[in-house]
């Protein structure tokens, strides 16, 4: 079979576009993952710790002046005796979950076992949230990471609610002024020199407040210890005064995560099951999200120069095709 | 004199009476959004934040909304003034769509009272896709209005006016393909942080090339698709060799698409998702028929030349974009934790509302405005 001109002229256009295609791919290469701020403060909730006593969840309830939140099924006979959340919503920024299998006989074991899950924003390095936020109404702190939000720059866009991988930010459906909710890691409190509330109560230590960079050679300790060891867990703040908690060291999973999941995590956790069975995921990049969608913005929009060459091309191309269409009736001239 | 003209012709038209009922029956389920939240008409959750006001209205109303950028590209740009019949029609088309696409924006928004916020700079985050997307459109919008301002002028015999005006044009023109090539490749872009919530057959790095492609294709479909039915229900004759001719240029854009789409597929190794058989598979092939149909059919010239086969290759089209982008939004994405959402009626109805008042809006401006260009005698 003879080539003939159609043929290669398709066969050198197809190969073109492949080559397009990889360059592409190949010029929206991320930008570079954001560092831990220096001051980083987080939390690392040790799941094997957590007796599932909610006493952080009525905290953070009084400590961020959210309402109580009641199960519909439970209309009717819970009169606000029992809050009764199962998941993070507009009224509630933390919870606790139950992982259960089988017969659930033991305590942080996979398999017919049960373990706790502490649920609210992970403060990550590189949030998503502020990432994709139209109006910076979502804040991460330059110096200690803690990731806020502003309701009065917020337009209700819920961009956040769709872009944060831990489906962190709740958005209210049922108020003509709605709002979005989630945990600031209690930086009203931390302003005066307190605890995140959901810390300062926890009765095991299962939720520690500190340094990031501290928690997470704690956090190693913990994994390097032998399992049975008898262990003296912080409470409240790593590194405080408080008593600690004895204990023996449980079977935990080979690494804590929120190390370097997504570009890392502000808050932590270890844990006795696998980290997917606690909801978190677990199949993710080094790279934050957000890292790779503003790759492709900024080399795009690099200094507006990609916009303003097409721009001022289709300026001179308008103009000077402009009088051939000025006029109605004057028939247009083919010059192209 | 100008070669457009009013259709003239009754207003209240049986299906006029039947399009301003759905209408109404959307403004007043917006009423009740406004009064008791968004909760009270929509199924949206803190799963599936974004429904089909966002992926329909939205995402699609503004593609559908291309035809007067793609014809400014061809006309202005490429001086190809034999398109020109068909200018009007499809700015004014783009006007509606982009209208009520930004009104749409409205109704979704949470906290639509501070919209303003995304104008004042100290609140304004260049990083965010959204807020690229949200100067575009209301740039767009403008200018859409200014494209549109002579032919009311030519209306109320303004002639001076309308002379500067147009000896300015070339600005606003130039300045009206920039913002949808910045914006419809963004809509794209929109969805790359959604990472792991979106499935692997929506979620490329290459998004912005293929909204962007898939926005023109559609903006040729619509122009394509508008002419020939006004043709019909106005009886007037058919364009048929300039629609020849855009068919030809679809017909490329459908090719290098397809090649684009599929040789990602096969860079990133997911090529074999296709054939999975699962819901997101079977979309995913739905999608790409409809791209293939209208490559089929145009790839015959005889058949560019038929007004019934370059309406099935445009309706065709308008639905695989379509798909495309309820795909990317709706059906590719899951965001775990047992969240699920299908559209409540209220919300369809909405959505049937906003679209039924833009065919209402296009047939007023065509019967009163010099719109449509003047039939030779
Ligand atoms: S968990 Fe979600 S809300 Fe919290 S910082 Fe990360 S992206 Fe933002
Ligand atoms: S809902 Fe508010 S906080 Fe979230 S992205 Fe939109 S404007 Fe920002
Ligand atoms: S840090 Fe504060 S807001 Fe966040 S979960 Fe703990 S108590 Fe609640």
């Amino acid at each position: 079979m003879a080539i003939n001109r159609r043929n290669f002229l398709k066969a050198a256009t197809g190969s073109a576009l492949t080559a397009i295609v990889a360059e592409e791919a190949q010029a929206f290469s991320p930008r570079e993952t954001k560092e831990l701020p220096p001051k980083a403060v987080g939390m690392l909730y040790d799941s094997t710790l957590c007796i599932g006593c909610k006493a952080c969840v009525a905290a953070c309830k009084q400590a961020n002046d959210q309402p109580l939140e009641i199960l519909e099924s439970q209309q009717g006979w819970n009169e606000g005796a029992w809050d009764s959340a199962i998941d993070i919503s507009a009224k509630t920024l933390n919870v606790i979950k139950a992982y259960t299998n089988g017969e659930m006989t033991q305590k942080d074991r996979e398999v017919d076992g049960y373990a706790f899950m502490k649920r609210h924003c992970l403060h990550c390095v590189d949030p998503s949230c502020v990432s994709v936020c139209p109006v910076s109404a979502m804040q991460k702190d330059p110096i200690t990471g803690v990731v806020t939000h502003n309701p009065d720059a917020c337009i209700g866009c819920r961009y956040c609610v769709v872009g944060c991988p831990f489906s962190v930010p709740q958005f209210d459906y049922e108020t003509p002024f709605p709002q979005i909710h989630k945990c600031q890691f209690c930086s009203h409190l931390q302003a005066q020199g307190k605890l995140p509330a959901c810390c300062d109560v926890c009765p095991t230590g299962a939720s520690l407040f500190g340094d990031v960079r501290e928690l997470k050679e704690e956090a190693k300790r913990r994994l390097g210890a032998e399992e049975g060891e008898v262990y003296e867990f912080p409470r409240g703040k790593l590194g405080g005064d408080r008593d600690s908690h004895t204990a023996q060291i449980p079977k935990y999973q080979k690494d804590f995560y929120g190390d370097t999941e997504l570009g890392g995590t502000q808050v932590m956790y270890l844990s006795g099951v696998p980290f997917d069975k606690l909801g978190l995921p677990t199949n993710v990049p080094d790279k934050s999200y957000a890292s790779i969608s503003e790759g492709i913005q900024h080399t795009l929009y690099k200094g507006m120069i990609a916009p303003l060459t097409l721009l001022s091309g289709l300026l001179f191309m308008a103009y000077r095709n402009r009088k051939h269409h000025d006029d109605d009736e004057q028939s247009p001239k083919e010059d192209l | 004199m100008s070669v457009h003209q009013p259709l003239g012709g009754k207003l209240l038209t049986t299906p006029f009476i039947i399009l301003s009922f759905f209408a109404l029956i959307g403004g007043v389920l917006m009423l009740e959004r406004f009064i008791f939240g968004l909760g009270a008409v929509s199924n949206l959750n803190n799963g599936y934040a974004w429904g089909i006001w966002i992926a329909i209205d939205v995402v699609i109303g503004t593609a559908f909304g291309c035809g007067g950028f793609v014809m400014a590209i061809l006309i202005y740009i490429f001086n190809k003034g034999e398109y020109h019949p068909l200018i009007r029609p499809a700015v004014m088309a783009s006007l509606f769509g982009y209208t009520l696409g930004g009104t749409a924006v409205m109704f979704d928004l949470g906290r639509y009272w501070q919209i303003y916020n995304v104008f004042l700079p100290w609140y304004g985050q260049l990083n965010s896709v959204m807020f690229e997307v949200a100067l575009c459109v209301t740039g767009y919008i403008i200018v859409l209005w200014i494209e549109f301002t002579p032919v009311f002028l030519e209306r109320l015999g303004i002639v001076g006016l309308r002379k500067k005006l147009e000896k300015f044009l070339f600005i606003i023109v130039a300045i009206g393909v920039l913002l949808p090539t910045m914006h419809q490749s963004s809509l794209g872009t929109l969805m790359v942080s959604m990472g792991f919530k979106l499935y692997p057959l929506w979620n490329t790095t290459l998004l912005p090339v293929i909204f962007l492609i898939t926005a023109i294709i559609m903006g040729y479909a619509i122009v394509t698709f508008e002419a020939l039915l006004s043709s019909a229900g106005f009886q007037r004759p058919y364009d048929t060799t300039i629609l020849n001719k855009i068919s030809g240029i679809t017909w490329i854009l459908l090719l290098v698409y397809l090649v684009i789409r599929f040789t990602d597929l096969i860079m990133r190794e997911q090529l074999g998702l296709v054939l999975v058989g699962d819901l997101n598979s079977i979309m995913f092939l739905l999608e790409n028929l409809f791209f293939v149909i209208p490559v089929v059919i145009l790839a015959s010239r005889a058949k560019r030349n038929s007004p019934y086969f370059l309406f099935i290759s445009a309706i065709s089209m308008l639905l695989a974009a379509s798909l495309l982008r309820i795909n990317t939004y709706l059906i590719g994405f899951n965001p775990g934790g047992g969240w699920s959402y299908f559209p409540s009626i209220a919300e369809i109805m909405v959505t049937v509302g906003i679209f039924s008042f833009e065919i209402m809006l296009y047939l007023i401006f065509v019967k009163t405005l010099p719109v449509l260009h003047r039939v030779e005698a």
